[in-house]
Formats: C-alpha cells, structure tokens, sequence
C-alpha cells in the first residue's frame, strides 16, 4: 500500500477525502495543502446566511482546525502548490519545499469568471468585486450599505442569492443578465419566470438579453460610477456605487495541464476520480468525470459532489474501487424560499409544473414518460419524492404529476 | 463537555465529547464519526445527517422545527425516533444522549 497522499486544495472536497481516508482506517501520512488561510470551510453560506451577516465564521469551518491535527492530518494552509515533478513522485510548493508523494489528489476548486472588457484593469477598480473565497466576502461587505446602487452582472445562483440578500440589506440592486431569461443554462422558462417575479416583488430590477459594453470609472481612476450596458443595440448607462460580477468560475486545471495531464474542461478523470496519470487523482469542482445518471461526462460544481467524489476518490486510494452512482443535486435559498434541483434538465422534452403559487412551485423535466430532473422551490416533500424518481427512472402518468391534488408518489406507474 | 454516542448499524459505538452549541451532526463531523453524510452542510436541504434518537431520549429532546419536519421525509428508512442530526442541539441537557445512525444516508 503506498505511504503518502498528498492534497492539493484545501476547500470541501479536500478536506472531506483527507478526513475519509482516516476513517476509513487509512494510517499512512496525509498531507492537505492550501492556499487560504481559514481551514476547509463552506462555500455555499459566502452567498447566503453568511454574507447577510446571520452566521459566523467558525460556524463555515468544516471541521476546527484541531480535527485535522487530531487525526494526524498535516494542514498546510496559506501554501500554494507550484508544481507537480512527476518523474520524481514530488509536489514543490510555495515555500520551495518538495513534498514525497505515493498518490497525489488535486481538489483544486476553481476561481471566479473575471469581467475582461477592453481598456478597463478590474484590479484597480476599488468597488469591483467577485465572490468565491471567505476574503471576498471581507473585502465586499463593507460595501454593503442601504441605499448604494449594486450592479450584478450574471444571473446565476450565487447572482442571484447575492441580489436577495442585498435587497434584504436596503441596497437599490439590478441584475444584468446577458441571456434572455434568468438561470437560462440550467432550468426551464416557468422557473426563470418564477423567481424574476419574485425578485422584482422585493424591489430588484432586470435588464435580459443584455451585456456590459464597458465601465464608467471617477477621476481617480479606481472608482466605478456607472456600467454601460448593451441590449439589442441600444446602449444605457447604469449608475453603480458598487459592482458585483457573478459570471461563473473557471476550473483551477494549470497545475495538472503543466504536468501534462488531459485538460478538457476540467481536469479529466475516470470513474475512479484517476487522472491520465494513475498516481494522481482529481476531485471536485475542478474534475471532468464520466456520470453514469448523465450517460456522458460532466463537471459539476456542487458541495454534494465534491462530498461524493471524495469518497471515490478515497474508495480507490484504499484500492476498493468503487463509481458512484448519485444523482447530482443542489440547493439554493433567496429570501425565504428554499430551491432543490436535483437531475440535469438539459435535453428534456417537456416540463409539468405543479404549484405554481406565488411562494411555491415544482417544476418536473420529461424525457418521454421519465423525469429527468426537478426543480423544487419551498415543497420540499416534493423534493424528496422527485429525487426517488429522478434516481429509479421509474415512468410516471403526465396527467397525474401534473395535478397538485395527487400526491407526488402516486404520479409514478 | 456534554457527551454523545453513536451507534454504527453493525453496533460499533462510537463515545464522543461535543462542544456546546453545535449540532449532533456536527459533532459527528468533529470526531469523524462515519455514516453521516451531511452534504447540504447542515440546513435541513439534504436529509443525509439522518438518525435515530434512542427511545429513551426521543421525547427529552425539543420537537422538530417545520424546515426539519417536512425534510425528514427526503430521509432513506425513516422511523418514529428519525431526527436531522443537524437539526438537534447540544446542550447541557443533552448530555449523555444516544443515536443510531442508519445504515445508509441514501439508500444506495
Ligand atoms: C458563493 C458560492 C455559493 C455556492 N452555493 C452553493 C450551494 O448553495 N449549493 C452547492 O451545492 N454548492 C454551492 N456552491 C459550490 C460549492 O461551494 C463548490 O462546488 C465546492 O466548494 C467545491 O469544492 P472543491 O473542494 O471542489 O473546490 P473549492 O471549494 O473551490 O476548493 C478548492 C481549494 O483549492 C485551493 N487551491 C487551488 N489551487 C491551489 C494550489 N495550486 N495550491 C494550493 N491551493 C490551491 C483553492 O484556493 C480552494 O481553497 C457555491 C459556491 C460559491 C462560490
Ligand atoms: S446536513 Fe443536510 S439536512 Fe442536515
């Protein structure tokens, strides 16, 4: 059995398979390393709970740092990891220190989407921000004062639940969405429509189908005014205290395409979490892996998967292999509304809604007499009958899914 | 230090000492305990924290909120004692309380 596994990224999926490996009776070293300075934490608060200011953050923390020194876990934080000498089995960090490896986990994460416009330096704008770490939300908060004008370009998720919790601290918030509809790339029409007019009830204003042209920025040359948006070739300009760009975010693949290792949206693995390089694994968000529920490869971006991946990862680096079989999933919460969306509903033929009210709603995705994926909000019995279905694939009657008198459970033949 | 125990489906107990405030899932999480998942991270969204609470402490412990009670439907074989780990409190008042976990978070 080898000696030593070392992890790079010390973020939800890194921590979760140094943590699985000791529980699962792993007794060699464990080396966890990472380039921020909080032990492992959650992500998914940094656009919630936590940026309204109703969690600390110890409650972010995983586990406390005295966990890992417990269980022997060397945590090695505020360490960049340079690069990887495969020959010689090492990783050379940031202190020029090499580390010894028998297997190498990348969890590397990703980094946030930066706005590139032509002409504009966004690191020296002082009221630009994104969001994906702890000390983003540190830098951004103090920005978060009841009347500034917030401008959130993208609206996604994180956008989105960024743009509820601002309107819940009085900021005067729009939404700049480049696609016609909000969510358009992961739900359907009735859910984009759902939550715009839910957002619009709290006072957030919309402009679709538009994208930023450039930024206005005051005499210091580090202050944006306003941001110039584009929308069927008409161009306006919004006035901006504060910008906030929540376009997505890019898999951390450098160090394993620097070491030659297959890149392709993600760094590419087996159904092992195995890299081309059988010594080197990956997990996460920065992993492209062939899903059995999608029939195809995939990179997901949730905590439930950087969990789930973790587990294989270490299944195998205990040499029990084992693929997963879990349907990927997510959550998300605005206001008081709580979102579950389990299943990919890309390719789906047809979507039934049931609901419908203006506080809830479930809207189910069809391929032929299947549901493929479901996105919930605030019926969370719906929920966990949807997730049931979604896993077994078992046919379901159209009509009766469809009529919110019949119990969710009895719509599957 | 209120003390808690869990007990694995094959009958492994596991005795651990949890901080006060947190939640029993939490302190599985702190002294990794297996067989809980906790994929939400603690928000009554997943139902993978789910446990049963000995008979003997069942009715001791405060009753489940709405967010608890409507998710612990989502959970894989539940039972009258079923809590969200996440969901249960440590307290003073807890101390020396007793869980069985389930023998899967998920069925699978
Ligand atoms: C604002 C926000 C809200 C979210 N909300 C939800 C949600 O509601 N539900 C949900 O399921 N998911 C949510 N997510 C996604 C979820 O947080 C991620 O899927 C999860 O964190 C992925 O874990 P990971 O370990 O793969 O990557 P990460 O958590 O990104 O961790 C990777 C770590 O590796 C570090 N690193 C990278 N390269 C190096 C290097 N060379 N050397 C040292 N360290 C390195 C990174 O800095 C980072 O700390 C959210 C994400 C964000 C940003
Ligand atoms: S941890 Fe998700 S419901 Fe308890």
């Amino acid at each position: 059995m080898p000696e030593n596994v070392v992890v790079v990224g010390a973020g939800q999926a890194g921590s979760e398979l140094a943590t699985t490996l000791r529980q699962r009776g792993w007794s060699g070293g464990i080396t966890l390393i990472g380039d921020e300075v909080s032990p492992p934490y959650q992500r998914p608060p940094l656009s919630k709970g936590f940026l309204l200011g109703k969690l600390s953050r110890e409650k972010l923390y995983l586990k406390p740092a005295a966990t890992y020194e417990r269980f022997n876990i060397a945590l090695r934080l505020g360490t960049w990891a340079e690069t990887i000498d495969r020959a010689a089995k090492e990783l050379v960090v940031s202190d020029g220190s090499r580390l010894p490896y028998d297997k190498l986990v990348l969890a590397t994460g990703g980094r946030a989407r930066r706005l590139t416009l032509p002409g504009v330096d966004v690191d020296q704008l002082d009221n630009l921000f994104t969001l994906r770490r702890i000390d983003d939300v540190d830098a951004l908060r103090p920005h978060f004062v009841p009347g500034r004008k917030l401008v959130l370009i993208g609206g996604g998720y994180v956008g989105l639940e960024i743009a509820a919790v601002a309107t819940q601290l009085d900021l005067d918030v729009t939404v700049v969405e480049a696609a016609p509809r909000l969510l358009a790339r992961v739900t359907g029409p009735e859910v984009s429509g759902f939550l715009e007019d839910v957002h619009r009830s709290h006072g957030v204003r919309f402009r679709l189908a538009a994208t930023v042209a450039d930024v206005a920025v005051d005499a210091s040359g580090h202050r944006v005014t306003g941001v110039e948006v584009s929308a069927s070739g008409v161009v306006e300009r919004l006035d901006a205290g504060l910008v906030l760009v929540g376009i997505g975010m890019e898999p951390n693949t450098h160090l394993a395409s620097a070491a030659g290792l297959e890149v392709d949206n993600g760094i590419v693995v087996d159904e092992f979490a195995r890299t081309s390089d059988p010594d080197i694994l990956a997990i996460g968000d920065c992993a492209n892996q062939p899903s059995a529920y999608a029939g195809r490869r995939i990179r997901l971006e949730s905590a439930p998967n950087a969990i789930e991946h973790a587990k294989v990862c270490a299944a195998t680096i205990l040499g029990r292999p084992q693929a997963s079989t879990a349907t990927p999933w997510f959550w998300s919460e605005q206001y008081d509304l709580k979102l579950q969306m389990v299943g990919l509903s890309a390719g789906h033929d047809r979507c039934i809604t049931r609901g419908g009210t203006g506080t809830a709603m479930s809207a189910f995705y069809l391929t032929g007499d299947r549901i493929v994926a479901a996105d919930v909000i605030s019926r969370p019995a719906d929920f966990a009958t949807a997730r049931q279905l979604v896993t077994s694939g078992r046919p379901v009657d159209p009509e009766r899914l469809a009529d919110s008198e019949i119990p969710l459970a009895q719509a599957a033949l | 230090m209120p003390k808690i125990t869990f007990i694995e489906d094959d009958g492994t107990e596991h005795a651990v000492e949890a901080g006060a405030d947190e939640s029993v899932m939490q302190a599985a999480m702190d002294n990794l305990v297996p067989g809980i998942v906790a994929e939400c991270g603690g928000y009554a969204n997943c139902a993978t924290c789910h446990v049963y609470v000995d008979p003997e402490w069942a009715d001791k412990l405060p009753a489940p909120e709405e967010a608890e009670e409507v998710m612990i439907e989502a959970a894989f074989d539940v039972r009258p004692t079923s809590r969200l780990s996440c969901q249960v409190q440590v307290t003073e008042d807890t101390d020396g309380l007793i869980v069985q976990l389930p023998a899967s978070q998920t069925g699978a």
